[in-house]
């Protein structure tokens, strides 16, 4: 049992032994094994159990099309279920496990599925599980949910890590066979920047599983010699164990590089995104198989992977092994086992007159495999042959080949279809003819003989440097014998009853193909749906064209006819990890730190995340439990004396500019045309669909020079418009924008005392009386002796305010100061929270109240649409959907009980309507306590609004079941007549 | 995608924010009659071809100019790239 | 032909030899009562419920390629009825009730499911907004709950409690929303709408329209030509290139949205669960694959593909949101041309040309609808004007500001 079956040849280091174990067994490998060809080095055939009919299963191929051979990998601490073992590298104290079977590999439960297949065949579930309806749910889908799924997802958090990173080149060769050595090895040559990327852990492709010569050299040799001339050259980037898993628009591709499990990295996986100006597709072409009675049995493996394992992997499958096939090429796995001793029991042919001239090999010409004995492993088949005779031969291993399939679907994936080539039995690439980035050579084209394939790739590598206007240097082309192939369309075998198996993974037979067909699911993509044929993780590779030739058959149509469902990325299965790399947890989005941050931190404040900001909401002084505590005393601080907040992460937009005036004068809906300098508005912005899309101030600073301010949510958004507007609609403007958001920042320092306060840090010849610097004035100043800041006049908290920009690095000693200077005033820092409550209180519309669906009329600030002149939105805004009577108004909310909270996203009714849609008059858009007046108030808009101060309505909240009794009224609660805000 | 900034050499999209149609460069006249019809129309219709389409991308991550990008719905294949303070008013459609 | 469980024990013992054409491929008729241009999911439900509770005889429904192939065959199967504004969530909640009901109509197990859609909220704002949602749910007639972050965490807790850039502080639970196995919908509404005589016409591509004294009176085809005077159009992201074929410009352009599935998995995620800090979204399907979807591409494509950035964008999401995916494997990722409204909701009207119909803009919401719009439509175009349900999805609505736009985004439709 132990290795027994080693030729002690092929590119395995035999010095270097690995303990590994599967399904708790240990067993010895070598470096440059994978998992599969450990196992059959050992003697294993039974590797796991199919999805739906838990069928005992085997490896049926020897690389990344593997729909059988599924187990769960155990390492660092997780798990990794569905991994194929024909593409794990071997490493030391690997440990894997079989799937989908209980209580054993050996006996599974499951299996007695396969005895009800007829009932389970394709499209079952559709005819039934209707009934009782409540079944479904509790009884039905649960089953079918635990028996579905292939593995199980580890919920424990791996601890290596995903990277990303960016890749440049003229030319990107995509796989490192034949066609992909001598093209990278030309275009390197001649200096072009290429990249050659290889899924394999080795170079050299399926050249790996042949014994040829190459210029005299052995395949192995040819392959290492053209490596180290590429690692020469610093234009050259080789990568291994790197996949191309997608190409995207214009020549952007996706590679996923792993990293060997047994190297000590950090990083498991690097996703690249690699632009190309050209790439060549050089991924050769994957076997397929021949459906017969029973033709998935453990031991029963594509010809052309006994070969890969006898002449790589250095495996004998078994002593006793049997070829059927339908083309020349399965006779080379049979020359190759008798080169080893094995014993090659026949040679099945479809062909009625294959052209061999080897006599060692017994060929059986015209006949078919009809069927398979051995319920665990394969103990042999049954042939028909061309006289109509029936026979049992004994074998342990058959290999099959139904015939090559280019591996176009890297291809596919911008929208070309495969076109069908009739020689070979099989699809090409499409001939892009929409632009010319991606070149299929080599058997990825139907060039399956070398020497055709070696001829096709210098043609195209030359071509593709002429394009790149790359100066081709001297090469020399390797000798290469030149062959032939043939092949004879041979898809299923008809005779024999029992099931065909077709897809592999998920349990698709002929007869659910033939099943569907009746159904009239008899397009390719109904085909696939309700078959499912071809949705496994193997993505069809082993089965699709089988599939669709089948079904052409059934509908008396040639298969181009009956086309073929395209290919989307991945071209294998990628862990969505890939895809994030660093951006996860704490790092999945940048975090944006006002220029106070540090200060409020130290000062107890608590945060909270405004879009990407972090803005404190409050402050917490030593005896406050509850933040209820903090924001009243710092709303009482700022009504009552004074206060400051950093506003910063408001949108500051600096317009310079002969045309700023005019320009600015467009893009509010209310009047800037006689905006003098040193003054501030408010300013309106409309969408050009009339509704609000931001609000803010506009200061003119000097003649051509004005700030605009916008809503922190809106600031991106509003520039952009902005941008849009001088750009796109009136580019002939004499205007200059710049965001200085983040160079500038914005301290409020509000209340009674705020005059006092900043009197002291504002250079003396600047003079901020009430009447040299009224409610609504800005100018540029200097403080603390000759810093330079800009001070603004205006107010969102309703008291006496003023805003203070300085460039942000400044802003932390500022806010310092403040605090040392306003001690007599007690000045308290105040954050979001209490800012709130003080707008709320003002009746001023922020983020909740501009959600995009409200307008000018809506806010009560109909009249300040001017009609007058042009201004984006104004014309639509007339709408009369948007100017409907009785429309919702913003209103304020106060409750019958002062005690009783208004919760936001309330609806408002008539105290007597029932709670329905019909009868919903508006909702609560704000809310708070007000500490100002002993009250829990609100803003909303209420249908017919500014006409219904003083009514009681109901405030209903039926998801949060509670109702508030209250009263509309004007949303100015306090100092409505604005008596503050001039003093 | 890969987008030919005219200055900048190629680019990748997500530098970029789309727009729509390029025909939001022809915004109408607020004095006309029939403003609100125009309005309207300029607003809300679109061509929404199959085919080369001419679109507005705002360079966000760049140098913040607005591009005019004819590119095929179809394919994603692009034909050209202009920036929008080039293009004529008039836009052919 | 019935399908039931005794059906399928009767045919496996026959070797499944009785089974019948889930639905006839007839000839095509010089003339029908009405046509329906658009075999999907919508197109299919309209001729059902034509047939069925309208009991018009004489339907054909023409569909350019194979039945089922566009956004039906390739959507995230989610159903739902949590829309925030009355216009949409009394017509969502309608279709929901549809769902419940279904398998029972069209005598095909469409896998309905009902296992809870949960939105996560990440602030105190997002819960504000939710909490409207929520309410408006219940006003009109769907179930809505809150959970705080500790219910949340019993029923998921792989979610992201402890390292999340945005923690999350609650959702809003619709337990009645759930998924629906896709396919099955076509094909269900298929066998149905053929049971009760509606010709399903496929690889019949519609040329022109015929048009007389201002009516549509039929429709040119590869087919040959069909008379009809009464003409529904339910074509999805193709709507601006059929309706061009009468002059018209539609308020609607096409875009890309990917969906991707992962390998399949035993049963992890129970429930359809959306992220509240960015575009992301997911649930499992039976067969054990994990179905996730974001936001669209964001530009106008016909190309039923999309880029990178949106891959990385949507599993950042994922594992913003449940780190465990990161380990599941992407199998397949695909496109589908989206028909983006500009208010983010759905047409259903009459046009200003007589006899010709539209039902568009379902953006990347339509899956839902299916039963609701096929029934609303049906109601259309037997009666001559639209069911309360969908008399607000009015064509005109752009020019006269009635617009039904739950996200407050304006007339730019790759923000809806």
């Amino acid at each position: 049992m132990k290795n027994s079956n080693r030729t002690n040849l092929g590119l395995i280091d035999y010095t270097t032994e690995i303990n590994f174990q599967f399904d708790g067994i240990a067993y010895k490998g070598f470096q440059g094994d994978t998992l599969a060809s450990a196992l059959m080095a050992n003697g294993v055939k039974l590797i796991g159990r199919s999805f739906k009919y838990h069928r005992p299963r085997g490896i049926l191929t020897s690389g990344s099309h593997e729909p059988n051979a599924l187990v769960e990998l155990v390492y660092d601490n997780t798990t990794e279920p569905n991994t194929k073992a024909t593409t794990i590298e071997l490493f030391e104290g690997l440990i894997a496990r079989s799937q989908n079977c209980w209580p054993s590999l050996k006996y599974d439960f499951m299996s007695i599925n396969d005895k009800f297949s007829n009932l389970l065949s394709a499209g079952f579930y559709y005819k039934t599980f209707m009934w009782p309806s409540s079944f479904w749910e509790k009884l039905y889908e649960p089953l079918i949910r635990k028996a579905a799924g292939l593995g199980k997802l580890s919920t424990v958090d791996n601890t290596r890590s995903s990277e990303k990173g960016f890749l440049h080149c003229d030319l990107l060769v995509i796989g490192s066979g034949p066609s992909g050595l001598i093209s990278a090895y030309i275009a390197g040559l001649s200096g072009a920047k290429v990249i050659l990327v290889e899924e394999d852990y080795i170079f050299g492709g399926n050249l790996n599983n042949e014994i040829i010569s190459i210029s005299k050299l052995s395949s192995h040799n040819w392959i290492n010699f053209i490596i180290t001339e590429l690692k020469k050259l610093p234009n050259v980037r080789l990568m291994l164990r790197s996949c191309a898993i997608g190409m995207f628009d214009h020549g952007v591709f996706g590679i996923i590089e792993k990293f060997n499990k047994s190297l000590e990295t950090k990083i498991s996986q690097v996703f690249w995104k690699v632009t190309s100006k050209k790439a060549m597709l050089c991924t050769g072409a994957l076997e397929r198989i021949i459906p017969f009675s029973n033709n998935d049995r453990p031991g029963i493996m594509l010809s052309g992977s006994i070969r890969s394992y006898l002449n790589r992997w250095g495996v004998i499958p078994s002593n006793k092994v049997a070829i059927f096939t339908n083309n020349d090429d399965a006779y080379i796995t049979a020359k190759n086992l008798i080169s080893y001793g094995v014993n090659v029991v026949a040679v099945i042919d479809t062909r009625e007159n294959p052209n061999i001239t080897d006599p060692n090999i017994k060929v059986y010409k015209g006949s078919q495999v009809i069927n398979s004995k051995g319920k665990l492993a394969l103990k042999g088949i049954n042939v028909l042959s061309n006289d109509g005779k029936v026979f049992y031969l004994e074998c342990n291993t058959l290999g099959v080949s139904g015939g090559w399939n280019p591996n176009v679907q890297l291809s596919c994936h911008t929208g070309v279809k495969p076109e069908w080539q009739n020689d070979i039995l099989a699809f090409i690439p499409g001939k892009n003819n929409i632009s010319t980035h991606l070149k299929a050579v080599g058997a990825a084209n139907g060039n399956f003989t070398l020497d055709s394939c070696m001829i096709a790739s210098e043609t195209a590598v030359l071509a593709i440097l002429k394009e790149l206007k790359i100066k081709v240097k001297n090469y020399k082309m390797p000798d290469i014998e030149s062959e032939t192939y043939n092949i004879q369309p041979f898809w299923y075998v008809e005779h024999g009853n029992q099931r065909k198996w077709i897809d592999f993974q998920n349990d698709v037979t002929v007869k659910d193909i033939e099943l569907a067909y009746k159904e009239n699911f008899r397009s390719v993509e109904h085909l696939k749906r309700y078959t499912t044929l071809g949705m496994g993780t193997d993505q069809g590779k082993t089965s699709n064209v089988t599939g669709l030739a089948i079904l052409a058959n059934l509908s008396n149509k040639t298969i181009p006819e009956v086309g073929t469902t395209i290919f989307r990325p991945p071209y294998v299965p990628v862990s969505l990890d890939a895809f994030v790399g660093s951006s996860k947890a704490k790092y999945f989005k940048p975090i944006r730190l006002t220029p106070t941050h540090e200060w409020a931190e130290k000062n107890h404040a608590s945060f909270v995340e405004t879009g990407l900001w972090l803005r404190a909401e409050w402050y917490t002084k030593e005896n406050e439990k509850d933040w209820r505590q903090s924001v009243d005393r710092e709303v009482n601080s700022v009504r009552n004396s004074v206060g400051f907040c950093d506003v910063s992460t408001l949108g500051k937009i600096d317009i310079q500019g002969k045309d700023s005036q005019e320009f600015i004068n467009k893009i509010y809906c209310n009047g800037f045309s006689k905006l003098a300098i040193g003054k501030v508005r408010y300013g309106l912005m409309l969408r050009e669909d009339g509704l609000v899309m931001d609000d803010g101030t506009t200061a003119r600073m000097s003649d051509n020079h004005f700030i605009m301010t916008t809503t922190t949510v809106n600031a991106e958004s509003v520039y952009r418009h902005l941008e849009f507007c001088h750009q796109c609609l009136w580019p002939e403007m004499d205007v200059q924008l710049i965001s200085t958001t983040d160079a500038w920042s914005q301290i409020a320092i509000a209340g009674p005392n705020s005059r006092k306060v900043i009197s002291k840090i504002i250079d003396p010849q600047f003079d901020v009386s009430n009447e040299n610097f009224p409610f609504m004035a800005c100018k540029e100043i200097s403080i603390c002796g000759g810093f330079r800041a800009r001070l603004f006049r205006i107010s969102f908290s309703g008291e006496l305010a003023y805003e203070i920009s300085i460039p942000s690095q400044y802003a932390s000693s500022l806010v310092s100061y403040l605090m040392e200077v306003g001690k007599e005033e007690n000045i308290a820092p105040y954050g979001t929270e209490a800012l709130g409550v003080m707008r709320i209180e003002k009746g001023h519309a922020a983020g909740p109240e501009l959600n995009g669906t409200v307008t000018a009329l809506n806010l009560n600030m109909g009249k300040m649409v001017s009609l007058t002149k042009d201004s984006i939105g104004m014309i639509l805004s007339k709408r009369i959907g948007l100017n409907l009577e009785d429309g919702p108004r913003l209103v304020g909310l106060k409750p019958i009980k002062p005690e009783n909270q208004i919760i936001s996203g309330s609806y408002i009714f008539n105290l007597k309507d029932k709670l329905n849609a019909e009868n919903d008059l508006g909702y609560v858009t704000s809310s708070c306590y007000s500490p100002t007046l002993n009250s829990y108030i609100a803003l909303g808009f209420l249908k017919d609004g500014n006409n219904r101060y003083g009514d009681k309505i109901k405030v209903s909240n039926p998801l949060l079941n509670k109702e508030v009794f209250a009263k509309v009224c004007n949303p100015i609660f306090v100092d409505p007549n604005g008596d503050r805000l001039r003093g | 995608m890969i987008i030919e900034h005219p200055i900048l050499g190629p680019r990748d999209i997500h530098e970029f924010i789309y727009v729509g149609d390029a025909s939001l460069i022809n915004r109408p006249n607020w004095n006309d009659d029939d403003a609100g019809s125009k309005f309207y129309e300029y607003l809300y219709l679109r061509k929404n071809i199959a085919g080369i389409h001419k679109e507005l991308w705002f360079h966000q991550q760049g140098d913040r100019s607005w591009l005019v990008v004819s590119r095929n719905t179809k394919t994603h294949e692009i034909v050209k790239v202009d920036l929008v303070t080039k293009v004529s008013k008039e836009l052919e459609t | 032909m019935y399908y039931n469980w005794l059906k399928l024990l009767k045919e496996s013992l026959r070797n499944n030899s009785g089974w019948k054409k889930t639905w006839r491929n007839p000839e095509v008729k010089k003339k029908y009562d009405i046509i329906i241009i658009g075999g999907g999911g919508h197109g299919l439900a309209t001729a059902f419920y034509l047939a069925k509770e309208f009991k018009i005889k004489n339907i054909a429904v023409l569909e350019k390629n194979w039945i089922g192939g566009g956004n039906v065959g390739r959507n995230t199967t989610i159903i739902r009825s949590n829309y925030l504004l009355t216009e949409n969530e009394a017509f969502y909640e309608h279709s929901l009730k549809l769902w419940e009901g279904l398998e029972k109509q069209i005598n095909y197990n469409a896998m309905v499911s009902q296992r809870g859609v949960l939105n996560v909220f990440h602030s105190d704002s997002q819960r504000d907004t939710f909490i409207r949602r929520g309410n408006s749910m219940i006003l009109n007639g769907a179930d809505a709950e809150i959970l705080d972050k500790d219910q949340i965490k019993s029923i998921y807790p792989f979610l992201d409690f402890e390292n999340a850039r945005f923690p999350i502080k609650g959702g809003l639970l619709q337990k009645r929303g759930g998924t629906v196995r896709h396919d099955a919908v076509a094909w269900g509404y298929a066998h149905a709408a053929d049971e009760l005589g509606v010709d399903i016409i496929q690889n019949c591509e519609v040329i022109n329209f015929k048009f007389k004294s201002g009516n549509c009176v039929g429709v040119d085809t590869n087919k040959g030509h069909i008379k009809a005077n009464t003409i529904g159009c339910a074509v999805a992201g193709s709507s601006g290139l059929l309706m061009s074929k009468a002059n018209m410009t539609l308020p609607i352009e096409s875009h890309v949205l990917q969906a991707f599935v992962s390998e399949s998995l035993k049963p992890v995620i129970p429930g359809v669960i959306t992220f509240g800090a960015g575009h992301f979204y997911i649930s499992q399907s039976d067969k054990g694959g994990l179905v996730f979807g974001g936001d669209i591409d964001g530009y106008n494509s016909y190309a039923q593909r999309g880029g990178m950035t949106t891959l990385e964008d949507v599993c950042e999401g994922g594992l913003a949101l449940m780190p465990m995916i990161g380990k599941a494997r992407l199998l397949r990722m695909w496109g589908g041309i989206m028909d983006m409204s500009m208010d983010g909701s759905p047409i259903i009207d009459k046009t200003h040309i007589g006899g010709l119909y539209l039902n568009a803009g379902w953006c990347y919401g339509g899956f839902k609808a299916t039963p609701a719009s096929g029934w609303c439509f049906a109601h259309l175009l037997a009666k001559g004007y639209s069911h309360k349900l969908s008399d607000k999805f009015r064509l005109d609505r752009f020019k006269n500001g009635f617009l039904i736009d739950e996200k407050g985004q304006g007339a730019q439709p790759n923000l809806h």
